[in-house]
This record gives structure tokens, sequence and C-alpha cells, in this order.
């Protein structure tokens, strides 16, 4: 994607929701837009209608943890199938208390990805239509992907050094 | 099963129950290890109920404690059917972070095993498929050139399943005679075998009534729910990353992306098997056109471990090798996303690097998971034997939907 056309849909962004983007990245090429969390539902929805911009396939979705600003971020990126453009969409979350509305709305193959994104890093997304656990078990009480939680089971006995003659 | 309908009773409509049915975890049919919570009106499923998950090995999480050439064996356990597209897959995103340039004939190298790797996969499921309308005979026919396939990569990699095939920046050898010879028998015998195959099922009655019309759904939905792959392509609609996004000098050859029309089982049947001949297509031409040159990219030292004789005659390259091995290469910093065509769509790899010797965050694009969550939908008002073949004709790999 060149840049005019980067420059392109940041200006039908900007038309509409000037104040609410934060910053425009293009790392590696990749058309990046953080924006702000409390309209970004209306953001996919004008993107998704828009004659030109024609957002309507949702590639993927995940969560981001980042522990020094004490936010988790929630990346959204879509696709335009007939221009074959990209872009990816953040949001930034304080992190003890992520909440954001559901894209379920728009694309209902977002139920999944904000299932798994809700078990690991606890985004819990309004309205969404059945916000359960769905790798982990029921009863996990952690959010396992965020940063302050180690990769080994802390409860472990069988791990322990003295196992092992230290 | 607990079976709570009572037959042949004077009971009213209003007071009918439905039978709820465990399709899973364990069940042969499924090819995997996933539940459905089926509710049952005698043989037509009014509600199915997924849940997966349980065999989640924590990649993601992994991943952000291993140095990125240790990250390759957990990718071969995602799609274990294409396990060689997915290694390729993160190495070339890792690639693409550190600007690398690789040689052509690498890429060609590449493209042969991601393309042998596609057939593997296509040959599986369609085998499958076959299987499930009881068509046992094709399976076993096809089923010696996926030993076939096995065997090449072994040549090359020395692994079968889980290849780990490949390094960041090439491969660790040239292919060898052995491989060349398997894969020209590959070439010669895998095509008689499948026109046998089409021969037996493709427009034979009792499978095309079995299966047009088993599963369908609308290009609208499909793309509703990101389908990607083969099972989008079945619907009508184009998208192959191959064309789109071309990566590993997929746009040097000449192919057809081959689509369905309705979205059921038949057309994704029919796609998985013209593909298979278009890869057959892009080998040979891939090793027409094979360039010489070096099988390995000269210009990351850092990522590429050095030969064995240098690393023990040469100072630098028993640097680099205790660099590598120890994980204590620099990275830059960055945040990229690389897709490939996998077997079952759009693989995806969303990597975040902070600098450091691990990825900050990755995030694997699983086709399998982001589709799979269509099923109960595809299912409902169908049969029990239209679900399973529903399933299997989507190509659900347990290892790629659970991560």
């Amino acid at each position: 994607m060149d840049k005019a056309i980067q420059d392109q849909i940041v200006g039908i962004i900007s038309e509409k929701f000037e104040s609410d983007v934060l910053s425009v990245e293009v790392p590696y090429g990749f058309l990046t837009i953080n924006f702000a969390k409390e309209k970004i539902i209306d953001l996919i929805r004008y993107l998704y209608d828009h004659p030109v911009a024609k957002f309507r396939y949702l590639t993927t979705l995940c969560g981001i943890h980042y522990p020094d600003n004490k936010q988790i971020a929630v990346m959204y990126q879509l696709h335009n199938l007939v221009d074959n453009w990209r872009i990816r969409i953040k949001i930034f979350l304080p992190e003890d208390n992520p909440v954001t509305p559901t894209l379920t709305t728009i694309f209902a193959g977002a139920n999944w990805m904000e299932r798994e994104t809700y078990d690991f890093f606890g985004v819990r997304f309004t309205g969404h239509p059945d916000l359960r656990r769905i790798l982990n078990v029921e009863d996990m009480v952690i959010f396992p992907l965020r940063k302050d939680i180690p990769l080994e089971d802390q409860t472990r006995e069988d791990k322990k050094d003295f196992m092992f003659g230290r | 099963m607990a079976e709570e309908s009572i037959i042949n009773t004077n009971q009213s409509v209003e007071e009918k129950k439905y039978t709820t049915l465990n399709l899973g975890p364990t069940h042969p049919a499924t090819h995997g290890i996933f539940q459905n919570v089926l509710t049952v009106d005698g043989e037509i499923i009014i509600n199915s109920e997924p849940t997966i998950g349980y065999i989640h090995r924590a990649f993601e999480k992994l991943a952000e404690r291993r140095p990125f050439y240790q990250i390759t064996p957990i990718t071969d356990r995602l799609n274990y059917c294409s396990a060689p597209i997915n290694n390729m897959g993160w190495h070339m995103t890792v690639e693409k972070l550190i600007g690398a340039e690789i040689p052509k004939r690498v890429d060609y190298m590449r493209v042969i095993i991601m393309e042998l790797a596609r057939i593997s996969d296509h040959l599986i499921c369609n085998a499958v498929i076959g299987v499930d309308t009881g068509a046992l005979t094709g399976f076993v026919y096809l089923f010696q050139f996926r030993e076939l396939i096995y065997e090449i990569y072994e040549e090359i990699c020395g692994a079968r399943l889980t290849t780990n095939i490949g390094r960041i920046g090439g491969f660790e050898r040239d292919f060898n005679d052995k491989a060349w010879a398997k894969l020209h028998r590959f070439l010669k015998e895998y095509p008689e075998a499948l026109k046998e195959f089409e021969k037996l099922v493709k427009r034979n009655r009792i499978f095309m009534d079995r299966t047009i019309g088993a599963g369908a759904i609308s290009a609208e939905r499909a793309l509703a729910y990101s389908f990607s792959g083969p099972n989008l392509r079945a619907t009508g609609v184009d998208y192959d990353v191959r064309v789109m996004n071309p990566y590993s000098s997929y746009e040097d050859f000449d192919f057809t992306i081959p689509v369905g029309l309705n979205g059921d089982t038949y057309d994704r049947f029919m796609v998985r098997q013209e593909e298979m001949w278009q890869s057959l297509s892009i080998i040979r031409q891939a090793i027409e056109k094979m360039p010489d040159g070096p099988h390995f990219s000269p210009n990351v030292p850092d990522f590429y471990l050095p030969p064995k004789e240098d690393v023990y005659n040469n100072m630098e390259a028993l640097i680099y090798h205790f660099k590598i091995v120890m994980g204590e290469t620099d990275v830059p910093k960055g945040e990229v996303y690389h897709c490939v065509e996998g077997g079952n769509g759009e693989l995806g790899f969303y990597l975040i690097s902070d600098g450091g010797r691990t990825p900050f965050r990755l995030h694997f694009r699983r086709p399998c998971f982001i589709y799979y969550q269509a099923y109960p939908e595809m299912i409902k008002g169908t049969n029990i034997s239209d679900a399973i073949l529903t399933m299997s004709s989507l190509n659900v790999i347990a290892g790629e939907l659970d991560a």
C-alpha cells in the first residue's frame, strides 16, 4: 500500500473523526491508527459503510498488554478486499478496568476473537452475546497473557529447587 | 446420550422434548479433540454449542519467553497437516522485521515445500471427506502419497510431521539428490493417483448426492465470519494471499485460483481438488525456473547459524553460533504483520518486538479458530451425518484451533 493511499485513508478518517485520532504510525509500511477508545465502533462502522474505504473484512483482533503505561490495547486489523488495503486500529484501555463495546454488531466473526481477548487479557466487551472463557478452563481466575502473570504456575510443588537437589 | 423423548406417545407437540447429544470431545468422526453439545430433534440439529480448548498449549505466552529461532517448533504444532507453511510464514515474518534480503533460490525452494505442504493438507482433507461419506478406498489410494511427501521433508530437514524446516534466512542445507529424486517421483506418480481418485468420487452419484448442499454458507456470511482460504473460495470469493499479497516470489508463477459457487461441502471438496492441481503446476514451474545461488541469505549472520566447519575453525562464526544459540541477538523494535496462505486460509503472524531477545507479543491469526465459529450456524437444521461431513470439509485442525 503506497503513501498516497495511506494519506487518502487517513483523510477519510479525519474527515469525520478529526479530534479522535491520537496518532498515525506506519511501521513496516502498515498503516496503524491509534484511536480514541470511546468512538471505536463508530469508526469501524464508518469505515465499513464508506463508499471508498470499504473495510469490510475483519482480519484479526487481539489484545496487547503494556505494563509500563498500565494499559491494555485492543488491536483491530481490517482489510478492504476490493482494493487490497489493510489497516490496523489500536485503542488503549486502562489496565484495571478494560471495558469496550463489542464488535459483533458489525462482524459476526468478532465473537470468538473477543472471547479470546477476554480470556487472555480480561477485556470486557459490553454487549457481547456470550462473553465466556474460550481456550482456558472456566474456573481460571487470572488473565494469563498479561505481563504480570509468570509463564510457569507458581503454585506447583513438583518443580521446586529441592526436588533437583539445589 | 440422554434419550429423553419417548417414541409412540400421544403427547402434544408443545410437550415435545429434544435430545441432548454430546459429539466429542473424543469422537472418531470429529478428527480432533473438541466437543459439540448438540440439541437434536430426532436427527435434525436444533442447536449446537461448541467447546474448544482441550489441547490449548499457551503458544502466545510461550513465545514471549523464547528467542526467535525457538518459536519455529511452536508453529509446527498449529496446523500440523501443513507444518512447513507455518514454519516459513514465521521465518518470513522475522525476515521482514530484521529486513533480510532473501535470495531467489531460497524463495523457490520455499515455494516447492509450501506447495507440497498444501497438497498434503488438501489430500488428507479430501480423502477424509471421502471416508466420511463411506468411500474408504480413495483415502488408502492417496495416503501413500502423503507418506512420500513426508519422505521428501525427511530428506530435507530430517523430520516428518513437526518439521521445523528451514531457518530464518534460508535453509540449513540445499536439497540433496535423494530429495530431488523423490520429488520427481512424486510429480510423476501423484497426478495419476489423483486422477484415479477423482474418477472414483468426483462425479460419483452417491458422493454428489451426499455432499451437494450439505453445510452450505453464503459469501456474505462467510465474509462476516472472516473466512479465508478454500472455505471462503468455495463460496465464490477469490481471495488468496498468494495473489493478493505475494510473498516468497509467488508473483513469478502462473496459476489460477479456483472458486466455488454455493459454499457447500461439494464446492469445498472441488476447490481443494483443483488447488492440488495448481500446486503441482507451481512446483513444476519452480523446478523449471530454479535459479542458482546460495540456499541461505548471506546478510543475516546474526540469525542464520554458520556452517559447522566454520564454527570450529573460524572465530567470528563461533561467536555468531554462540550468540544465536543463546538467543542473544539484537532485533529491531517494531511491529510487523505477515500473512501466508496456509492450508486453511490466511495464516497471520502479528509480531511486536521491543528490541529484546524474545517477542514482546506474538499473535497468531489462526484461520481455523476464526471460521470454526460459523459451524453452529452452518449445521443448524441439517442432520447429524451432514454435520460430520461439514466438519471434515471445513478441515478443522485441533492444533490450529486451540493454539
